[in-house]
């Protein structure tokens, strides 16, 4: 086993690479583990061996700065590693980590968790089929490979990334053949009075939209995608006007298209806390279900830090600013000391905390957009399973996400639920006619990620195995 | 036309361009990209069929959660968005087919 670590960092984006880096100037052994090949995370996710030369972005030159950061500090990186179990036998954590094709454990007093988010996309009918991918997932291949996903792509989702998404494709050479988002102008009208907090992300987003509307790119306020066709490929996208609670409710439009961009907002990823015993509480205004975590990242659990969009969506400047203050308190918590939060960081964190939440409630998806799920859409993609057959198993008694996910596998695909359980915490919550609050996302279990069984079985080979003489007859 | 945005596409440079196959037919890719990205470019939008229907499927999330883009690289199932692309890399397709 290798030596304890003082703290363990999951998660290298701007929360959990500033955590890390703040523990170790202040002199703490910091271990920062991230499935990305070098830290930034999703936000500032680095660009693929593939990109000798590129344009500057603001998130480019974010995350270089973040790159050189943690590279030049006494943090030890361990890039291209997944946690898949956590265990705290005694008084020290106790990870398994997937680092390349090994399993590494790894030892820590205290463990900061910065597992970021993933997106909520509503299924609709066809979108399963290739050339769809997720609003956040398409940002990733821009920022990776920058590269779009077609020659002539439909964006639509909802709050700000809609824009985000529309705007790097043109930058990189491809084409909007609409914008479809559910949100109103007015939705946006009333998101200004918090946007003035960060004028320079205003000033942005309005050029976008500037340069969008200059295109004359159809941008379709107050719709929804409700169906995408094609065999083998995305060819058409339809979508409707949708009402106040963001049903559908108009006339079927129809536009063609390569590739779709879909997405309904983010969703803090828990899983990780869940599995180290934080308790979640529903908190739809921070996109989900979040671990109870405080301001300096503290949970209930002691020893157990949360910070960044993981612990509510607010946005990468309050994650920057929750990951300094989660570095200092873990750090404290280590040398048995009451933290002592900086006054000023914690102003700095609630007015971009403000700011990132008016986003978020621009994307937050609301009741109506389930409708746009019909019976035939699949919404389990790992095992093909549509709406009607996870609505028949509510109907039959199944009345939790844990129930729907031991009667029907519902959940226990390759993904482990990440992309269909929230959907179908809502149905539960719809048809049984309870709030959503009462329908928890379901029980996490290892592996977090999956693991193949040659890194756990070590180095022999089939003929090591030792097999005894058969018994005489 | 004004544009507020510029076409940057022109001032990307990528690295070299190497071979991969898939399904044994060639690809090109530039040395380094995801094998995702590398696919997506030459067309071949379906890498695999999903269990219980049959249908389509390919890369959707990008970044490693959603198992949609996963192909046999040597026997072993791996995400191609995860996966960079080098010379006579042997990409494979996933036919679960209908049960």
């Amino acid at each position: 086993m290798n030596a304890t670590y003082d703290i363990v960092v999951l998660g290298a984006g701007p929360a959990g690479a500033n955590a890390a880096l703040t523990a170790a100037k202040a002199g703490a052994s910091v271990a920062l583990i991230d499935e990305g090949t070098q830290p930034g995370g999703q936000v500032w996710r680095p660009k693929s061996a593939a990109i000798v030369e590129a344009p500057v972005t603001p998130e480019s030159r974010s995350g270089d700065a973040l790159r050189k950061s943690v590279a030049g500090s006494g943090v030890t990186l361990m890039p291209g590693a997944r946690l898949w179990q956590i265990e705290r036998p005694e008084t020290v954590w106790e990870l398994q980590v997937l680092a390349g094709e090994r399993n590494v454990p790894l030892r820590s007093k205290a463990l900061v968790l910065a597992t970021g988010a993933r997106e909520y996309v509503q299924p609709v009918p066809g979108w399963t089929l290739p050339g769809v991918v997720g609003l956040a997932g398409a940002t990733a291949l821009f920022k990776q490979e920058l590269m779009v996903s077609g020659t002539n792509t439909v964006v639509s989702g909802t709050g700000p990334l809609v824009f985000y998404v529309a705007s790097e494709i043109r930058r990189l050479g491809g084409t909007v053949a609409a914008i479809v988002t559910p949100n109103s102008r007015r939705d946006w009208l009333g998101a200004f009075p918090a946007m003035l907090q960060r004028p320079d992300l205003l000033a942005r987003g309005a050029r976008w939209i500037t340069d969008l509307m200059l295109a004359g790119v159809p941008v379709h306020w107050r719709h929804a995608v409700t169906s995408v066709t094609g065999s083998d490929r995305v060819t058409e996208v339809c979508f409707r006007k949708v009402g106040a609670n963001w049903s559908p409710d108009g006339a079927e439009q129809m536009v063609k298209a390569d590739s779709l961009c879909l997405g309904n907002g983010l969703i803090p990823a828990i899983e990780t806390a869940q599995l180290a015993g934080v308790p979640v509480r529903h908190a739809p205004e921070l996109g989900s279900w979040v671990p109870e975590t405080n301001e300096d990242g503290s949970t209930p659990v002691p020893g157990l830090f949360v910070c960044g969009d993981g612990a509510g969506i607010r946005g990468v400047a309050a994650a920057e600013v929750h990951g300094k203050l989660t570095g200092n308190a873990a750090v404290s918590w280590v040398a048995g000391r009451n933290p002592k939060p900086d006054a000023k960081l914690v102003d700095v964190y609630r007015k971009s905390a403000r700011f990132g939440l008016a986003m978020t409630a621009l994307s937050i998806p609301r009741s109506g957009l389930q409708a746009l799920t019909t019976s035939e859409t699949v919404v389990c993609r790992c095992e093909s399973l549509t709406q009607k057959a996870i609505r028949d198993e509510i109907a039959s008694g199944a009345g939790s996400t844990n129930a729907v996910k031991s009667g029907l596998r519902c959940g226990m695909g390759p993904c482990g639920g990440k992309y269909c359980q929230t959907a179908v915490a809502r149905m539960i919550a719809a048809i049984d006619g309870r709030a959503d609050a009462e329908i928890s996302p379901p029980t996490p279990r290892p592996p977090l990620r999956p693991v193949p069984v040659s890194a756990l079985a070590g180095d022999f080979d089939y003929g090591d195995l030792p097999i005894p003489k058969p018994a005489p007859l | 036309m004004i544009r507020l945005v510029p076409d940057q596409s022109r001032q990307v440079v990528r690295s070299e361009k190497v071979e991969i196959t898939f399904d044994g037919r060639p690809v090109q890719a530039y040395r380094g990209e995801s094998v995702a990205a590398a696919l997506l470019r030459a067309g071949h939008l379906r890498l695999r069929n999903a269990p219980v229907d049959g249908a389509p499927r390919g890369t959707f999330c990008c970044m490693g959660l959603c198992q949609e883009c996963v192909v046999k690289i040597e026997g072993s199932v791996t995400e191609s968005c995860r996966l960079a692309a080098e010379n006579g890399l042997a990409v494979a397709s996933i036919d679960c087919g209908p049960l």
